[in-house]
């Protein structure tokens, strides 16, 4: 009898190792796709500490402030424009007058030197986005940036990623909503059928021949 | 096939994922945070810290401003307006805009009708005019662009943050609150009555 170079059980080591393979590469791509989707990644949720603890909440579901009192330029701009400094003590030199949660509020206006606000959403510079337009062809403030009516602390409601776009664009008439609504915290745009919607993309003149996902829309 | 040549290919075949290292050449950022300044950025150039420079004091873009213009400044040869200026046209359409202008900038503090009631009055200390009284009804309606504008008392200027148009827009909206809160109800035709008791905001 020969001598044997593999022992009895080499196939079965050998089965488990290539096994095991697959299941490394399957995993490690699985793994780094469940990265990509995740709130520690996409920011997705997840409040940034902020110079002063500004709630949403409070000044849009509680106290029904419309979000165009801070945000001044969102009709006419691409930005929507942070506050400046004088837009909060419009009230809150009157209201909240001493409270030292304001105080860097009331530094900031006195000593001219802005409030350093961490961005919340920020997208790569190779993408143009124009808030006036979708605010006028009625896509609502909480479409993208969520039930901002419930956040305390202010998170990113989207991950932002282009698929997430292009499901608009390619079809608009999934979020869209009357112009009168788009600054409303609690609408929803499924009170409207989508035969109503859809009625609303031609009232508005969106293109819906395409031209809305082409590169350039977004990338110029 | 000679074994030399052979063994040359496999040499060679074992450097086949050397090109996969060009895919490392997709790891950088520099698409993404490219070398220009995006509103409100930061900047570490300036000494105060801020990218979008404050204007030189009285600085005005072009055709922002004109002194002796009614439409800017709501005054004419420093006398309020009483009538629209002739660039805003009155009609449904100023009216509509003029009450999303309000509720957005105004009503915090004057309430949605106008009366001083205002979320932000009912919280602080101050008093806000109802706009309901015969000292403000008989008031040119070129004194609420001009406070509008520049503010008054405690009440700041609004002519940083909301167009001249949206001025005036919101200007004629709250003429119409003035008319609609002092009407007698009773003087309505019987069809708007109708309406005004369902409650329906517009046919």
């Amino acid at each position: 009898m020969s001598a044997q170079i593999f022992s009895r059980n080499a196939n079965a080591i050998f089965r488990v190792i290539l096994l095991a393979i697959v299941l490394l590469v399957s995993g490690t791509i699985v793994a780094l796709i469940g990265l990509y989707l995740s709130p520690w990644y996409t920011e997705a949720g997840v409040a940034k500490a902020q110079p002063i603890a500004f709630s949403h909440k409070h000044h849009t579901a509680d106290l029904k402030i419309d979000c165009r009192y801070c945000h001044t330029t969102v009709e006419r701009a691409a930005t929507a424009g942070f506050p400046a400094t004088e837009t909060c003590m419009s009230c809150h030199s009157q209201v909240w007058t001493t409270s030292p949660l304001l105080q860097p509020v009331r530094d900031s206006f006195q000593t001219g030197a802005p409030l350093v606000w961490n961005r919340i959403y920020d997208l790569p510079d190779f993408v143009y986005f124009n808030h006036s337009i979708h605010v006028a062809k009625g896509i609502g403030c909480t479409t993208c940036h969520g039930d901002i009516g419930a956040m305390q602390l202010t998170s990113k409601a989207q991950p932002l990623y282009m698929g997430w776009c292009l499901g608009c664009h390619r079809d608009p008439a999934q979020q869209i909503r009357p112009v009168d609504q788009v600054f409303a915290i609690d609408y929803d745009v499924q009170s409207l059928s989508l035969a109503e919607r859809q009625q609303l993309v031609v009232e508005y003149k969106i293109p819906t021949d395409g031209r809305l996902t082409n590169c350039y829309i977004c990338h110029r | 096939m000679n074994a030399m040549t052979h063994t040359r290919i496999i040499r060679i075949a074992r450097m086949a994922w050397l090109p996969l290292l060009f895919l490392l050449a997709g790891c950088h950022i520099d698409m993404y945070d490219q070398p220009r300044y995006t509103t409100n950025q930061p900047s570490s150039f300036f000494a105060d810290g801020r990218s979008m420079r404050p204007p030189v004091p009285n600085t005005v873009a072009m055709g922002g401003f004109s002194g002796d213009s009614a439409l800017m400044t709501g005054k004419l040869d420093g006398e309020l307006v009483a009538e629209l200026p002739a660039e805003i046209i009155l009609d449904a359409a100023l009216l509509t805009r003029g009450r999303s202008v309000f509720d957005a900038y105004c009503a915090p503090c004057h309430g949605l009708l106008g009366d001083g009631q205002g979320v932000i009055a009912f919280r602080g200390p101050l008093v806000v005019p109802s706009y309901h009284t015969d000292r403000l009804r008989t008031m040119p309606i070129g004194y609420f662009f001009d406070v509008a504008t520049n503010g008054i008392n405690r009440m700041y200027g609004y002519g940083a943050r909301i167009s001249v148009a949206d001025r005036w827009a919101a200007v004629a909206y709250i003429r119409a609150l003035q008319i609609s809160q002092n009407t007698n109800v009773s003087t309505l035709a019987p069809a708007e009555q109708t309406q005004l008791q369902s409650g329906s905001p517009q046919p």
